[in-house]
């Protein structure tokens, strides 16, 4: 009866240890699908506003645009419609609210009757007109030719170089300047921690006494605890206006400002981790090569530091990763300009960031919606890749040491 | 002529009092044998003549230890030097993570030495000293960790005697080895003799009647009793000794 009941429980708890983990499980594939699914859905959308159309006059050659070529147009870099392959055509820029130019009051009429009629008389009358007014004004009847929109391409969203996702007519998806951005800051991120947190964690291993190491130790821990808006707002008060006086800028909100507060912010990572690396050292190996009149720093610098090289390599991109997914301090400091940058001391925008800026204003399931789920995926397999990456090292240096 | 020697050496590690009183003379040319029990100060006192013992804190270390007469405690001893005169081999094989031929290059390159055929000359003499070359000769390139754990000891010997120690100080060197590794080693201490003071920690006492000249047994950080070989395992003054070396503790 006993043994029974111990079975029943033991099986239930193992139930129930069964459950947990599936959900667990469950939790993160399906995250990842949902994630993946938003993202992907960007890539049947056109890049033109929902709801609206592009027409041109009907003679005109030009019957399909990127989205890029349009936005072009309506920025008035592209006048000619030979530069488009047409006719030598000067283009004619029309938006609703032009129609007032065209035609009076009362010929639109008092609650825009006739507003479809202006509209196709219009492109119909002028050759190198484009129009761009909501599809409902679009009739049967309609005098001119709809442009026909590609969906967003690959390339256009990769190598785009204008992230612009409240354009009109057309959204600018380019991620390139946030890609670069937050490859950037993380770069410089690595460039600042790097040093500092290995110089520490050297310390710490080898030459700090036990006094100093139990005190800097946890104090270090600690830095990993602080929230990072906490970051952000000392970067804001304190970082941010010494770089614009340091380098006499207009702005402090700089990469370089976004680069220092992930530094620090990396910098626990990459002191614990590489520090857990050179403790595994051997005694006995350290004392070897002190044994044969290496100096104490010889030994780190050749013993110790080549033995741990894969911990320290693991330390280093995991920071790396620390330092690409971090949105808050980011978002404070680094002045959120969707420019690809050419130096530190130009205001970046990093993926992160501008995820969490959008998304509260982004209209759910439109473009900008899908767009921010996309970046969202690239995040996701940057950090992916780094994962993988510190994972095989890891078990590389575990088939050395068998 | 008398190579090492302590006067008065006590060593204390925080509050305990690890060696007490030894003194001693070890002659050149001899291998000297340390017995005794697990935590009498046998390895403690091994490490007085490379100051290894530095490297733990909070230690303290009293009385003269001489090398050649002369006293390596002195303020102003160079430790890196004084290290490199002496070679030592630790209980298990501790290769570093390089190339067979890098881990025996390593102490002349961190003293110094850059000339390539030097080095190259002195690691295939030092390899071939431990009777190591024909195992390896054509793997130097290779990771050390490829050889086995006897191979292994050998190249660590051979690091050693790559910076032409006069002292070859040894911890245990058989105690993770097979018999077979072990007397590869033990024939290998009979050759080294003639050019070097061999000092060997050993809890293995026929490896001590079998590779030493002179014996020095301690107990609780005492030296007990210090004589020939021979006369300390066949006729020892001492009882402690005797109960020792007849197995009735240890």
């Amino acid at each position: 009866m006993q043994s029974s009941s111990k079975k029943f429980s033991e099986r239930f708890i193992e139930g129930l240890l069964l459950i947990s983990s599936s959900i667990t499980s469950l939790t993160v594939v399906l995250i990842v699908l949902f994630l993946f699914k938003e993202g992907l859905g960007l890539f049947s959308h056109s890049a033109i506003e929902e709801g609206n159309v592009i027409a041109v006059n009907k003679n005109n050659q030009v019957s399909v645009l990127s989205g890029e070529q349009l936005k072009n147009i309506f920025d008035q870099k592209i006048v000619n419609w030979k530069e488009l392959g047409g006719s030598n055509d000067s283009i004619i820029l029309f938006r609703l609210e032009d129609i007032s130019n065209y035609y009076s009051d009362e010929q639109i009429g008092e609650n825009f009757e006739h507003l479809p009629e202006c509209i196709s008389k219009l492109n119909d009358s002028i050759s190198g007109i484009i129009s761009f007014f909501p599809d409902k004004y679009w009739t049967k009847d309609f005098k001119g030719k709809k442009i026909e929109f590609d969906p967003i391409t690959m390339k256009e969203v990769f190598a785009g170089k204008e992230w612009f996702p409240t354009a009109h007519p057309a959204a600018q998806l380019g991620i390139a300047p946030l890609l670069l951005g937050t490859l950037w800051v993380s770069l410089g991120a690595i460039l600042l921690a790097l040093p500092l947190g290995l110089a520490s964690a050297v310390y710490l291993s080898e030459i700090a006494n036990k006094k100093v190491r139990s005190i800097l130790k946890p104090l270090i821990e600690l830095l990993a605890g602080i929230p990072s808006v906490v970051y952000g707002f000392f970067g804001l008060v304190v970082i941010v206006p010494l770089i614009q006086q340091l380098f006499n800028l207009p702005v402090g909100e700089t990469g370089l400002a976004g680069s220092i507060i992930l530094g620090i912010m990396a910098l626990p990572t990459i002191i614990t981790i590489s520090e857990d690396a050179m403790n595994t050292t051997p005694r006995a190996m350290k004392e070897a090569s002190l044994a044969l009149g290496a100096s104490k720093w010889q030994t780190i610098y050749k013993i110790v530091i080549p033995y741990s090289i894969s911990g320290i390599t693991a330390a280093a991109i995991l920071g790396i990763g620390r330092a690409i997914g971090e949105t808050m301090a980011v978002l404070m400091v680094t002045g959120n300009a969707a420019i690809i940058p050419h130096s530190l001391l130009e205001p970046v925008r990093t993926i992160p960031a501008t995820i969490a800026a959008e998304l509260g204003e982004a209209p759910a399931g439109g473009l900008h919606y899908k767009a921010l789920f996309a970046l969202g995926c690239i995040l996701f397999v940057i950090t992916l890749i780094i994962n993988l990456i510190v994972e095989f090292i890891s078990s590389r240096k575990k088939y050395q040491n068998s | 002529m008398i190579k090492l020697e302590t006067i008065n050496a006590n060593v204390y590690y925080g509050a305990s009092h690890a060696l007490k009183n030894i003194s001693m003379q070890l002659e050149s040319n001899t291998v000297t044998a340390l017995i005794g029990p697990s935590g009498c100060g046998k390895s403690t006192y091994l490490r007085l003549f490379n100051r290894m013992n530095d490297l733990i804190e909070n230690i303290r270390i009293e009385g003269e230890i001489l090398i050649d007469g002369k006293n390596i405690y002195q303020k102003g001893t160079n430790v890196d030097s004084l290290r490199k005169s002496t070679g030592m081999i630790f209980q298990k094989p501790n290769p570093f993570p390089k190339s067979i031929f890098e881990n025996v290059a390593y102490g002349l390159r961190v003293n110094g030495i850059n000339d390539a055929a030097f080095i190259q000359e002195r690691v295939e003499t030092s390899i071939q000293q431990v009777a190591l070359w024909d195992e390896v000769k054509d793997k130097l390139k290779k990771s050390a960790f490829e050889l086995s754990g006897g191979q292994q000891q050998r190249l660590c010997i051979a690091r050693a005697l790559a910076i032409q120690p006069s002292i070859i100080l040894m911890d245990e060197p058989t105690s993770a080895l097979d018999p077979i590794s072990t007397s590869k080693i033990e024939e290998l201490m009979y050759e080294l003799k003639a050019k070097y003071t061999i000092v060997i920690v050993t809890h293995n006492m026929q490896q001590a009647a079998r590779v030493s000249d002179k014996t020095a047994f301690f107990y609780l950080g005492e030296l007990i009793e210090y004589s020939q070989t021979k006369e300390l395992f066949t006729n020892p003054k001492i009882e402690k000794t005797q109960n020792y070396i007849t197995g009735r503790f240890g």
